[in-house]
Protein backbone atom coordinates (compact mmCIF):
# COMPACT_ATOMS: atom_id res chain seq x y z
CA UNK A 1 0.00 0.00 0.00
CA UNK A 2 1.36 3.46 -0.96
CA UNK A 3 0.58 5.56 1.66
CA UNK A 4 -0.35 9.38 0.94
CA UNK A 5 3.35 10.77 2.08
CA UNK A 6 4.92 9.19 -0.61
CA UNK A 7 2.87 10.60 -2.83
CA UNK A 8 3.20 14.09 -1.83
CA UNK A 9 6.95 13.54 -2.07
CA UNK A 10 6.88 12.78 -5.66
CA UNK A 11 4.38 15.47 -6.32
CA UNK A 12 6.60 18.03 -4.69
CA UNK A 13 9.86 16.65 -6.32
CA UNK A 14 7.92 16.67 -9.28
CA UNK A 15 6.79 20.06 -9.02
CA UNK A 16 9.70 21.84 -7.53
CA UNK A 17 11.95 20.20 -10.53
CA UNK A 18 9.92 21.67 -13.20
CA UNK A 19 8.81 24.85 -11.89
CA UNK A 20 12.50 25.37 -10.12
CA UNK A 21 13.68 25.89 -14.42
CA UNK A 22 10.80 27.80 -14.99
CA UNK A 23 9.43 30.32 -12.01
CA UNK A 24 10.68 33.96 -12.19
CA UNK A 25 13.99 34.53 -10.25
CA UNK A 26 15.37 37.77 -9.25
CA UNK A 27 18.90 39.31 -11.71
CA UNK A 28 21.73 39.14 -9.08
CA UNK A 29 25.05 39.60 -10.24
CA UNK A 30 27.39 36.61 -10.23
CA UNK A 31 24.49 34.28 -9.01
CA UNK A 32 22.70 35.05 -12.22
CA UNK A 33 20.63 31.53 -13.48
CA UNK A 34 22.81 29.58 -10.67
CA UNK A 35 20.16 30.90 -8.36
CA UNK A 36 17.73 27.96 -9.37
CA UNK A 37 20.15 25.68 -7.56
CA UNK A 38 18.62 26.83 -4.29
CA UNK A 39 15.56 24.62 -5.35
CA UNK A 40 18.29 21.38 -5.56
CA UNK A 41 21.01 21.86 -3.69
CA UNK A 42 20.04 23.31 -0.36
CA UNK A 43 16.60 20.78 -0.09
CA UNK A 44 19.42 17.79 -0.73
CA UNK A 45 21.38 18.77 2.74
CA UNK A 46 18.29 19.63 4.52
CA UNK A 47 17.43 15.51 3.76
CA UNK A 48 21.00 14.73 4.31
CA UNK A 49 21.30 16.27 7.62
CA UNK A 50 17.55 15.12 8.19
CA UNK A 51 18.76 11.48 8.18
CA UNK A 52 21.90 12.23 9.85
CA UNK A 53 19.73 13.59 12.43
CA UNK A 54 17.49 10.59 12.35
CA UNK A 55 20.31 7.62 13.02
CA UNK A 56 21.58 9.80 16.13
CA UNK A 57 17.90 10.12 17.62
CA UNK A 58 17.72 6.16 16.82
CA UNK A 59 20.82 5.44 18.01
CA UNK A 60 20.16 7.51 21.32
CA UNK A 61 16.71 5.21 21.71
CA UNK A 62 18.92 2.17 21.07
CA UNK A 63 21.35 3.02 24.19
CA UNK A 64 18.41 3.81 26.51
CA UNK A 65 16.23 0.27 25.47
CA UNK A 66 18.66 -1.59 23.65
CA UNK A 67 16.23 -2.47 21.35
CA UNK A 68 18.07 -3.97 18.14
CA UNK A 69 15.43 -2.83 15.73
CA UNK A 70 16.74 0.73 16.63
CA UNK A 71 19.62 0.04 15.47
CA UNK A 72 18.71 -1.42 12.28
CA UNK A 73 16.84 2.27 11.56
CA UNK A 74 19.70 4.04 13.20
CA UNK A 75 22.17 1.86 10.80
CA UNK A 76 20.02 2.45 7.65
CA UNK A 77 19.59 6.05 8.19
CA UNK A 78 22.70 6.66 8.46
CA UNK A 79 23.37 5.03 4.93
CA UNK A 80 20.84 7.29 3.03
CA UNK A 81 22.51 10.04 4.49
CA UNK A 82 26.05 9.12 3.36
CA UNK A 83 23.82 8.74 0.17
CA UNK A 84 22.05 12.02 -0.11
CA UNK A 85 25.44 13.58 0.10
CA UNK A 86 26.46 13.03 -2.44
CA UNK A 87 24.13 14.80 -5.21
CA UNK A 88 24.32 17.22 -2.58
CA UNK A 89 28.32 17.37 -3.40
CA UNK A 90 27.93 17.42 -7.10
CA UNK A 91 25.15 20.60 -7.58
CA UNK A 92 27.38 22.02 -4.77
CA UNK A 93 30.21 21.95 -6.97
CA UNK A 94 28.32 23.08 -10.22
CA UNK A 95 27.25 26.12 -8.62
CA UNK A 96 30.40 26.69 -6.75
CA UNK A 97 32.25 26.33 -10.28
CA UNK A 98 29.70 28.99 -11.73
CA UNK A 99 30.04 31.24 -8.86
CA UNK A 100 33.31 30.77 -7.26
CA UNK A 101 35.09 29.98 -10.00
CA UNK A 102 36.85 26.94 -8.46
CA UNK A 103 35.00 23.32 -8.16
CA UNK A 104 36.25 22.54 -5.04
CA UNK A 105 37.99 25.12 -2.37
CA UNK A 106 39.64 24.40 1.21
CA UNK A 107 38.76 27.49 2.12
CA UNK A 108 35.34 26.98 3.33
CA UNK A 109 34.22 25.46 6.20
CA UNK A 110 31.19 23.80 5.12
CA UNK A 111 32.83 21.96 2.10
CA UNK A 112 35.57 20.99 4.71
CA UNK A 113 32.51 19.97 6.89
CA UNK A 114 31.26 18.17 4.32
CA UNK A 115 34.03 16.50 3.70
CA UNK A 116 34.90 15.37 7.52
CA UNK A 117 31.35 14.10 7.40
CA UNK A 118 31.50 12.20 4.60
CA UNK A 119 34.39 10.31 6.44
CA UNK A 120 33.41 10.17 10.13
CA UNK A 121 30.02 7.78 8.23
CA UNK A 122 32.94 5.90 6.28
CA UNK A 123 34.37 5.46 9.79
CA UNK A 124 30.81 4.58 11.39
CA UNK A 125 30.52 1.58 8.66
CA UNK A 126 34.07 0.25 9.02
CA UNK A 127 34.06 0.18 12.80
CA UNK A 128 30.27 -1.33 12.20
CA UNK A 129 31.98 -3.94 10.09
CA UNK A 130 34.54 -4.80 12.45
CA UNK A 131 32.65 -6.46 15.05
CA UNK A 132 30.59 -9.78 14.89
CA UNK A 133 28.72 -9.82 17.92
CA UNK A 134 25.67 -7.97 16.75
CA UNK A 135 24.38 -6.88 20.30
CA UNK A 136 27.91 -5.45 20.96
CA UNK A 137 27.72 -3.93 17.90
CA UNK A 138 25.24 -2.13 18.19
CA UNK A 139 26.35 -0.34 21.24
CA UNK A 140 29.64 0.70 20.17
CA UNK A 141 28.41 1.84 16.57
CA UNK A 142 25.75 3.99 18.90
CA UNK A 143 28.29 5.42 20.94
CA UNK A 144 30.29 6.39 17.91
CA UNK A 145 27.35 7.63 15.91
CA UNK A 146 26.25 10.03 18.94
CA UNK A 147 29.78 10.95 19.78
CA UNK A 148 30.74 11.77 16.19
CA UNK A 149 27.71 13.64 15.14
CA UNK A 150 28.12 16.09 18.18
CA UNK A 151 32.00 16.60 16.50
CA UNK A 152 30.07 17.04 13.27
CA UNK A 153 27.83 19.31 14.50
CA UNK A 154 30.13 21.85 16.03
CA UNK A 155 31.69 21.56 13.02
CA UNK A 156 29.16 22.44 10.12
CA UNK A 157 26.93 24.65 12.66
CA UNK A 158 29.53 26.43 14.84
CA UNK A 159 32.64 26.84 12.99
CA UNK A 160 31.43 28.59 9.81
CA UNK A 161 29.86 31.22 11.67
CA UNK A 162 33.25 32.27 13.17
CA UNK A 163 35.25 31.95 10.71
CA UNK A 164 35.03 33.60 7.01
CA UNK A 165 33.14 31.68 4.59
CA UNK A 166 32.05 31.54 0.91
CA UNK A 167 28.45 30.85 1.50
CA UNK A 168 26.06 33.04 2.20
CA UNK A 169 25.05 34.36 5.48
CA UNK A 170 28.55 33.19 6.95
CA UNK A 171 31.33 35.72 7.33
CA UNK A 172 29.79 38.97 6.34
CA UNK A 173 28.19 37.63 3.33
CA UNK A 174 24.41 38.57 3.59
CA UNK A 175 22.27 35.53 4.29
CA UNK A 176 19.87 34.57 0.89
CA UNK A 177 16.79 34.96 3.27
CA UNK A 178 17.50 38.82 3.92
CA UNK A 179 17.50 40.06 0.45
CA UNK A 180 17.00 38.04 -2.63
CA UNK A 181 14.88 35.18 -1.57
CA UNK A 182 11.51 36.52 -2.82
CA UNK A 183 8.05 35.08 -2.44
CA UNK A 184 8.50 33.48 -5.77
CA UNK A 185 11.34 31.77 -4.83
CA UNK A 186 9.68 31.03 -1.53
CA UNK A 187 6.99 29.33 -3.11
CA UNK A 188 9.52 26.31 -4.87
CA UNK A 189 12.16 26.32 -2.03
CA UNK A 190 9.72 25.07 1.30
CA UNK A 191 8.23 22.63 -1.00
CA UNK A 192 11.53 21.38 -2.36
CA UNK A 193 12.55 20.73 1.24
CA UNK A 194 9.87 19.31 2.42
CA UNK A 195 9.46 16.86 -0.70
CA UNK A 196 13.19 15.77 0.16
CA UNK A 197 13.03 15.01 3.34
CA UNK A 198 9.88 13.22 2.57
CA UNK A 199 11.97 11.14 -0.40
CA UNK A 200 14.39 10.79 2.14
CA UNK A 201 12.21 8.82 4.58
CA UNK A 202 10.54 7.31 2.00
CA UNK A 203 13.95 5.58 0.60
CA UNK A 204 14.89 4.95 4.68
CA UNK A 205 11.25 3.36 5.04
CA UNK A 206 12.00 0.61 1.96
CA UNK A 207 15.67 0.08 3.31
CA UNK A 208 14.40 -0.48 7.04
CA UNK A 209 12.07 -3.17 6.02
CA UNK A 210 14.14 -5.03 3.95
CA UNK A 211 16.66 -4.85 6.96
CA UNK A 212 14.26 -6.30 9.37
CA UNK A 213 13.14 -8.66 7.08
CA UNK A 214 16.78 -9.81 6.03
CA UNK A 215 17.50 -10.17 9.81
CA UNK A 216 14.38 -11.96 10.66
CA UNK A 217 15.34 -14.63 8.01
CA UNK A 218 19.15 -14.47 9.42
CA UNK A 219 17.86 -15.59 12.61
CA UNK A 220 15.62 -18.77 12.25
CA UNK B 1 31.42 9.33 42.07
CA UNK B 2 34.03 9.29 44.49
CA UNK B 3 37.29 11.40 44.14
CA UNK B 4 38.99 9.25 46.18
CA UNK B 5 38.49 5.99 43.70
CA UNK B 6 39.66 8.58 41.06
CA UNK B 7 42.81 9.53 42.47
CA UNK B 8 43.38 6.07 42.83
CA UNK B 9 43.03 4.99 39.78
CA UNK B 10 44.83 7.74 38.25
CA UNK B 11 48.10 6.69 40.66
CA UNK B 12 47.90 3.17 39.52
CA UNK B 13 48.08 4.57 35.72
CA UNK B 14 50.86 6.31 36.40
CA UNK B 15 52.36 3.53 38.61
CA UNK B 16 51.94 1.11 35.57
CA UNK B 17 53.63 3.79 33.02
CA UNK B 18 56.70 4.08 35.30
CA UNK B 19 56.75 0.87 36.12
CA UNK B 20 56.86 -0.05 32.31
CA UNK B 21 59.60 2.53 31.51
CA UNK B 22 60.10 1.18 27.74
CA UNK B 23 56.56 2.83 26.38
CA UNK B 24 57.30 5.87 27.65
CA UNK B 25 60.82 5.40 27.09
CA UNK B 26 59.72 5.09 23.39
CA UNK B 27 56.96 7.71 22.71
CA UNK B 28 59.88 10.19 23.80
CA UNK B 29 62.45 8.17 21.08
CA UNK B 30 59.44 8.90 18.78
CA UNK B 31 58.59 12.63 19.52
CA UNK B 32 62.79 13.16 18.92
CA UNK B 33 63.24 11.44 15.98
CA UNK B 34 60.08 12.57 13.81
CA UNK B 35 60.91 16.07 14.90
CA UNK B 36 64.59 15.63 13.80
CA UNK B 37 63.50 14.06 10.50
CA UNK B 38 61.24 16.92 9.89
CA UNK B 39 64.18 19.25 10.71
CA UNK B 40 66.37 17.25 8.86
CA UNK B 41 63.68 17.74 5.80
CA UNK B 42 63.00 20.94 5.58
CA UNK B 43 66.19 22.63 6.95
CA UNK B 44 66.13 26.73 6.63
CA UNK B 45 63.18 27.63 4.47
CA UNK B 46 60.40 26.83 6.75
CA UNK B 47 57.75 29.49 6.56
CA UNK B 48 55.55 30.46 9.59
CA UNK B 49 52.01 28.59 8.12
CA UNK B 50 54.25 25.48 7.05
CA UNK B 51 55.65 25.83 10.57
CA UNK B 52 51.95 25.33 12.23
CA UNK B 53 50.99 22.97 10.15
CA UNK B 54 53.73 20.28 10.44
CA UNK B 55 53.70 21.28 14.77
CA UNK B 56 49.96 20.45 14.63
CA UNK B 57 50.36 17.08 12.23
CA UNK B 58 53.82 15.48 14.64
CA UNK B 59 50.93 16.55 17.13
CA UNK B 60 48.54 14.83 16.19
CA UNK B 61 50.18 11.61 15.28
CA UNK B 62 51.98 11.67 18.97
CA UNK B 63 48.83 11.88 20.28
CA UNK B 64 46.89 9.33 18.39
CA UNK B 65 50.20 7.08 19.33
CA UNK B 66 50.04 7.86 23.19
CA UNK B 67 46.03 7.60 24.23
CA UNK B 68 45.76 4.64 21.44
CA UNK B 69 47.51 1.95 24.18
CA UNK B 70 45.20 3.31 27.08
CA UNK B 71 42.67 0.68 26.93
CA UNK B 72 44.73 -2.07 25.10
CA UNK B 73 46.27 -3.02 28.36
CA UNK B 74 43.24 -4.07 29.73
CA UNK B 75 42.49 -7.49 29.04
CA UNK B 76 39.39 -9.03 29.91
CA UNK B 77 39.93 -10.28 33.82
CA UNK B 78 41.06 -6.91 34.12
CA UNK B 79 37.96 -5.85 32.78
CA UNK B 80 35.65 -7.07 34.85
CA UNK B 81 37.79 -6.90 37.87
CA UNK B 82 37.31 -2.93 37.32
CA UNK B 83 33.55 -3.44 36.08
CA UNK B 84 32.95 -4.73 39.63
CA UNK B 85 34.94 -2.47 41.78
CA UNK B 86 34.36 1.05 40.04
CA UNK B 87 31.83 3.05 38.35
CA UNK B 88 32.00 3.24 34.93
CA UNK B 89 32.35 7.05 34.84
CA UNK B 90 35.26 7.21 37.49
CA UNK B 91 37.31 4.86 35.74
CA UNK B 92 36.92 6.83 32.18
CA UNK B 93 37.69 10.15 34.52
CA UNK B 94 40.64 8.67 35.31
CA UNK B 95 41.66 7.46 31.98
CA UNK B 96 40.86 11.22 30.59
CA UNK B 97 42.98 12.67 32.91
CA UNK B 98 45.58 10.95 33.14
CA UNK B 99 46.27 11.02 29.37
CA UNK B 100 45.37 14.83 29.94
CA UNK B 101 48.32 15.14 32.33
CA UNK B 102 50.55 12.42 30.24
CA UNK B 103 50.11 14.62 27.05
CA UNK B 104 50.28 18.06 28.50
CA UNK B 105 53.95 17.21 29.43
CA UNK B 106 54.57 15.46 25.84
CA UNK B 107 53.43 18.09 24.14
CA UNK B 108 55.41 20.82 25.57
CA UNK B 109 58.31 18.74 25.33
CA UNK B 110 57.24 18.18 21.65
CA UNK B 111 57.54 22.13 21.44
CA UNK B 112 60.48 22.25 22.82
CA UNK B 113 62.51 19.70 20.57
CA UNK B 114 60.59 21.21 17.80
CA UNK B 115 61.70 24.68 18.68
CA UNK B 116 64.95 23.43 19.36
CA UNK B 117 65.55 21.51 15.73
CA UNK B 118 63.16 23.31 13.69
CA UNK B 119 63.53 26.83 15.15
CA UNK B 120 60.94 28.78 17.24
CA UNK B 121 58.40 31.48 15.31
CA UNK B 122 56.45 31.99 18.05
CA UNK B 123 55.92 35.37 19.05
CA UNK B 124 53.19 35.47 21.65
CA UNK B 125 54.02 32.24 23.95
CA UNK B 126 51.33 32.32 26.52
CA UNK B 127 48.56 31.68 23.64
CA UNK B 128 50.35 29.46 22.00
CA UNK B 129 50.74 27.58 25.27
CA UNK B 130 47.55 27.69 26.40
CA UNK B 131 46.43 26.31 22.74
CA UNK B 132 48.55 23.62 23.42
CA UNK B 133 47.64 22.40 26.55
CA UNK B 134 43.79 23.11 26.23
CA UNK B 135 43.92 21.61 22.51
CA UNK B 136 46.25 18.55 23.71
CA UNK B 137 43.44 18.08 26.95
CA UNK B 138 40.47 18.06 24.33
CA UNK B 139 42.63 15.54 21.91
CA UNK B 140 42.95 12.85 25.19
CA UNK B 141 39.57 13.50 25.65
CA UNK B 142 38.73 12.43 22.21
CA UNK B 143 40.84 9.62 22.18
CA UNK B 144 40.28 7.98 25.60
CA UNK B 145 36.58 7.19 24.36
CA UNK B 146 38.01 6.59 20.85
CA UNK B 147 40.74 4.20 22.33
CA UNK B 148 37.92 2.13 24.40
CA UNK B 149 36.00 1.92 21.13
CA UNK B 150 38.68 0.78 19.24
CA UNK B 151 39.56 -1.85 22.09
CA UNK B 152 35.79 -3.24 21.76
CA UNK B 153 36.13 -3.69 18.12
CA UNK B 154 39.36 -6.33 18.51
CA UNK B 155 41.80 -3.58 19.22
CA UNK B 156 42.86 -2.48 15.58
CA UNK B 157 45.10 -0.05 15.20
CA UNK B 158 44.11 1.15 12.01
CA UNK B 159 40.86 1.36 13.26
CA UNK B 160 41.96 4.04 15.99
CA UNK B 161 43.18 6.01 13.11
CA UNK B 162 40.22 5.43 10.90
CA UNK B 163 37.64 6.42 14.04
CA UNK B 164 39.65 9.46 15.63
CA UNK B 165 41.01 11.58 12.54
CA UNK B 166 37.71 12.46 11.00
CA UNK B 167 36.16 13.40 14.32
CA UNK B 168 39.39 15.06 15.84
CA UNK B 169 39.49 17.23 12.46
CA UNK B 170 37.32 20.30 14.15
CA UNK B 171 39.52 20.47 17.20
CA UNK B 172 42.80 20.29 15.04
CA UNK B 173 41.34 23.14 12.75
CA UNK B 174 40.69 25.36 15.69
CA UNK B 175 44.07 24.89 17.24
CA UNK B 176 45.44 25.46 14.35
CA UNK B 177 43.61 28.73 13.93
CA UNK B 178 44.53 29.64 17.65
CA UNK B 179 48.08 29.01 17.44
CA UNK B 180 48.40 30.39 13.73
CA UNK B 181 47.16 33.95 15.54
CA UNK B 182 49.87 33.25 18.70
CA UNK B 183 52.97 32.68 15.74
CA UNK B 184 51.97 36.19 14.13
CA UNK B 185 51.69 37.75 17.52
CA UNK B 186 47.78 39.29 17.01
CA UNK B 187 46.11 40.63 19.97
CA UNK B 188 43.90 38.56 22.23
CA UNK B 189 41.10 40.60 21.40
CA UNK B 190 41.46 38.58 17.97
CA UNK B 191 41.91 34.92 18.84
CA UNK B 192 39.92 34.69 22.58
CA UNK B 193 37.42 33.34 20.98
CA UNK B 194 39.22 30.62 19.32
CA UNK B 195 40.09 30.03 23.19
CA UNK B 196 36.79 29.90 24.13
CA UNK B 197 35.88 27.32 21.22
CA UNK B 198 38.63 25.09 22.54
CA UNK B 199 37.63 25.18 25.87
CA UNK B 200 33.78 24.88 25.26
CA UNK B 201 35.02 21.60 23.23
CA UNK B 202 37.09 20.61 26.13
CA UNK B 203 33.68 20.36 27.80
CA UNK B 204 31.25 18.96 25.44
CA UNK B 205 33.77 16.02 24.78
CA UNK B 206 34.55 15.31 28.49
CA UNK B 207 30.75 15.23 28.99
CA UNK B 208 29.68 13.07 26.15
CA UNK B 209 32.82 10.68 26.79
CA UNK B 210 31.38 10.35 30.72
CA UNK B 211 28.03 9.96 29.68
CA UNK B 212 28.87 7.61 26.59
CA UNK B 213 31.30 5.30 28.27
CA UNK B 214 28.89 3.71 30.59
CA UNK B 215 27.26 2.09 27.53
CA UNK B 216 30.52 1.08 26.24
CA UNK B 217 31.53 -1.01 29.58
CA UNK B 218 28.44 -3.45 29.39
CA UNK B 219 29.40 -6.63 27.82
Amino acid sequence: MIKWWKILAALLILYTLVWGMLAPVPKLNILYETIRNLFYHVPIWFAMLFMMGYSVVFAIIHLAKNNLRSDIVSNQAAQVGLFFALPGLLTGCMWAKFTWGTWWTFEDPKLNGVAIAVLIYLAYFILRSSIDDEQKRARIAAVYNIFAFVMMFVFIMILPRLTDSLHPGNGGNPAFGKYDLDNGMRMVFYPAVIGWVLLSLWILDVKKRLAILTHKKNEE
Amino acid sequence: MNTQLLSQLIKKEFLLEFRQKSTLAGILVYIVATVFISALCFKKVIQPAVWNALFWVIFMFITVNVSSKSFMQETKGKGLYNYLYYNARTFILSKIIYNMLLMAVLSLLTFFFYSWFVGSMVQDFGMFLLALLFSSSAFSGVLSLMSAIASKANNNISLMAILSFPVLMPLLLVSVKLSKHAIDGLAWSVSYKYLLILIMLNIVVVALATLLFNYLWKE
